[in-house]
């Protein structure tokens, strides 16, 4: 019998309990959260079990919440069972202030890269990833650029605002420049030469 | 980079020490921007370290204050060898996030054009394997086909290389008759460039010692590795997105998926040769399903998505309604609807996928794209592992390791 989003949900919830929130199927892609310190024994239960086989990690990535306190960064894993042909997508939030996530090296050599680059852009700390650098941005660079305090453009014009964009200004809690940025526990503090403009 | 990076001059006999190669970031046979830094015990390789991200753009980051027109550009460059793909996979994601419905003509188009990039990805590929074997000719034969196919490109969307084609719902404009021209042409001559290109190499024993057994991975270790596309059937696995999420009226042809079995280099030469023969195919039948079809549905080229796709310029110039829409398009005023849709299309490496979340602005609150050769890329120092410095080489090209899309 072909797996279905709803016997994977029934497998999960059987087997994690409340633990699993937020089921949701936007566009027909099971998706869930997990609480960040099980992120590992969801990946391993979802790659181990005989009937949900997600041996294959498509994808893996971070989303920057900043209006979310205490959850601000979300990393995103998209796995993909190739025997049955379903996908799902699963979540795990931390927050900046501690971005530690154990890693999924083990699991997916894949997720060696990957893991790298979302430490490179958003500094989640993969506790236990064997070579956690940057890998497209320079090893000088201090910060995290896709996080949302980084602003693309130069915010001292004027002729420029977000509200162009269908979106208000960043809350002041976003707005917060490197210097008081929540390091991840293995980034050296560099001087701060190259602070973006603010 | 930091220090370590530097030639490191074997202290005491050169016999007893092992020599460390930079090969890249401006190295002839990397084909691209990437530098590997060989850890060398004579001739075989004893270690392999890869540094990407020479050429990246941040392409992730400008996403977020782009309108969904301007992201088009952005993907043309990131495998720049087939990119009509990426374009019509970022289309497809748009249109799949914004609810539009494609019309069959306008899938069938797509999967012509997508087709013929596979093609033109492909033979670049394989003829540069030949050419980092030492057979140059072949890379010279095929080349004017790719030519062929870039002249399409440029009579359906004006330009060649970063081709940034079709709009959300459809083409920007019908396919001429020179399009047709054109594709009857390659329909017809290709295959026999094909036969001959095959016949250069396939059997060729000089190629086939050269190929057979360089860097070899197993179905299970690449997939481990997230490998997608021609190295993952090389590899004996048949996934192709095409087949396992159609996208595009996929599901309405008839084709095969060529597979190896060991992964090596002479394997991924044959899929992709096999591959080739395979979208010539498919080339044929949706030319066919386009010639059958009658009546208005013969001339359709778009889908109806007035909010996103541009009324036509004569309207534009006699009617307000039109050019209301025109410039609120342009300018990117019109709001996404809030959602989050993973969209993947088989693109010439193997699985292109646009994770996108819009939170209701107007240009995503976060785009992220899956870059095959940046997933595949890392097993490089496994494939290569006791390997000739010469065989590196060689298992670098037919990986089709492409700069721009490592690098976003």
């Amino acid at each position: 019998m072909a797996l279905t989003n709803e016997t994977i949900k029934e497998r999960l919830i059987a087997k994690f309990g409340e633990q699993l929130t937020n089921f949701e199927e936007p566009y027909g892609l099971l998706t869930f959260e997990a609480p960040k310190e099980s992120n590992l024994k969801v990946l391993q239960y979802l790659f181990d079990d005989e009937e949900l086989r997600f041996q294959f990690l498509t994808d893996l990535t971070a989303v920057h919440y900043p209006n979310k306190p205490g959850r601000e960064l979300a990393v995103v894993y998209h796995l993909h069972n190739l025997m049955d042909n379903i996908r799902l997508r699963f979540k795990v939030f931390t927050a900046s202030a501690q971005p530690d996530i154990f890693t999924a090296t083990q699991l997916y050599s894949s997720a060696n890269w990957m893991e790298r680059e979302t430490y490179d852009f958003f500094g989640i700390n993969f506790v236990g990833h064997p070579n956690l650098k940057r890998i497209l941005n320079v090893d000088e660079m201090d910060y995290f650029p896709l996080r949302k305090e980084y602003p693309l453009e130069d915010q001292t014009r004027i002729d420029k605002d977000d509200a162009m964009f269908g979106r208000g200004p960043l809350p002041a809690a976003a707005q917060q420049g490197p210097s008081e940025s929540p390091m991840s526990p293995n980034q050296p503090e560099l001087p701060t030469s190259g602070a973006p403009v603010q | 980079m930091s220090v370590e990076h530097h030639v490191k001059l074997p202290e005491g006999s050169i016999e007893k020490t092992t020599t460390t190669l930079n090969l890249g970031p401006t190295h002839p046979a990397t084909h691209g921007v990437f530098q590997n830094i060989l850890e060398l015990d004579g001739e075989r390789i004893v270690s392999a370290e890869q540094t990407v991200g020479y050429i990246h753009r941040a392409f992730e980051k400008l996403a977020e204050r782009r309108p969904l027109y301007q992201i088009t550009t952005l993907t043309d460059r990131l495998n720049y060898c087939s990119s009509p793909i990426n374009n019509m996979g970022w289309h497809l994601t748009c249109e799949r996030l914004l609810g539009v419905k494609t019309p069959k003509r306008v899938d069938y188009l797509r999967v012509i054009i997508m087709e013929l990039s596979r093609i033109s990805d492909h033979l670049i590929c394989n003829s540069v394997v030949g050419v980092d074997s030492g057979a140059f000719t072949g890379f010279l034969y095929v080349m004017q086909y790719r030519e062929l196919i870039y002249e399409i490109y440029e009579e359906v969307c004006g330009s060649r290389l970063t081709t940034n084609m079709g709009r959300i719902g459809g083409f920007e404009r019908n396919f001429t008759n020179a399009v047709w021209e054109k594709l009857d042409k390659f329909l017809d001559e290709y295959p026999k460039v094909l036969k001959e290109f095959e016949n250069l190499f396939t059997r060729n024993r000089i190629f086939m010692e050269r190929t057979i057994g360089a860097g070899p991975i197993s179905g299970e270790r690449a997939l481990n590795y997230g490998f997608t596309g021609p190295n993952l059937r090389a590899a004996g696995v048949d996934y192709d997105v095409r087949v396992h999420t159609p996208y595009s009226s996929y599901e309405d042809f008839q084709f095969e998926i060529p597979v190896g079995t060991t992964g090596d280099c002479y394997d991924r030469f044959l899929v992709r040769n096999g591959e080739m023969w395979q979208s010539l195919s498919i080339i044929g039948q949706a030319y066919r399903k386009i010639k059958d079809m009658k009546g208005a549905e013969s001339e359709i080229y778009h889908a109806d998505a007035p909010s996103y796709y541009l009324p036509p310029k004569e309207d534009v110039y006699t009617k307000m309604e039109a050019l209301i829409w025109h410039f609120k398009i342009v300018m990117g005023e019109t709001d996404i609807p809030p959602g989050e849709v993973y969209q993947s299309v088989e693109g010439g490496n193997g699985e292109v996928g646009y994770y996108l979340i819009s939170d209701g602005g107007r240009t995503p609150y976060r785009l992220h794209f899956r870059r095959p050769c940046f997933i595949y890329y890392q097993a490089y120092s496994e494939l290569t592992k006791g390997a000739m410095l010469s065989d590196a080489i060689i298992v670098m090209s037919s990986l089709n390791l492409i700069a721009g899309e490592m690098d976003a």
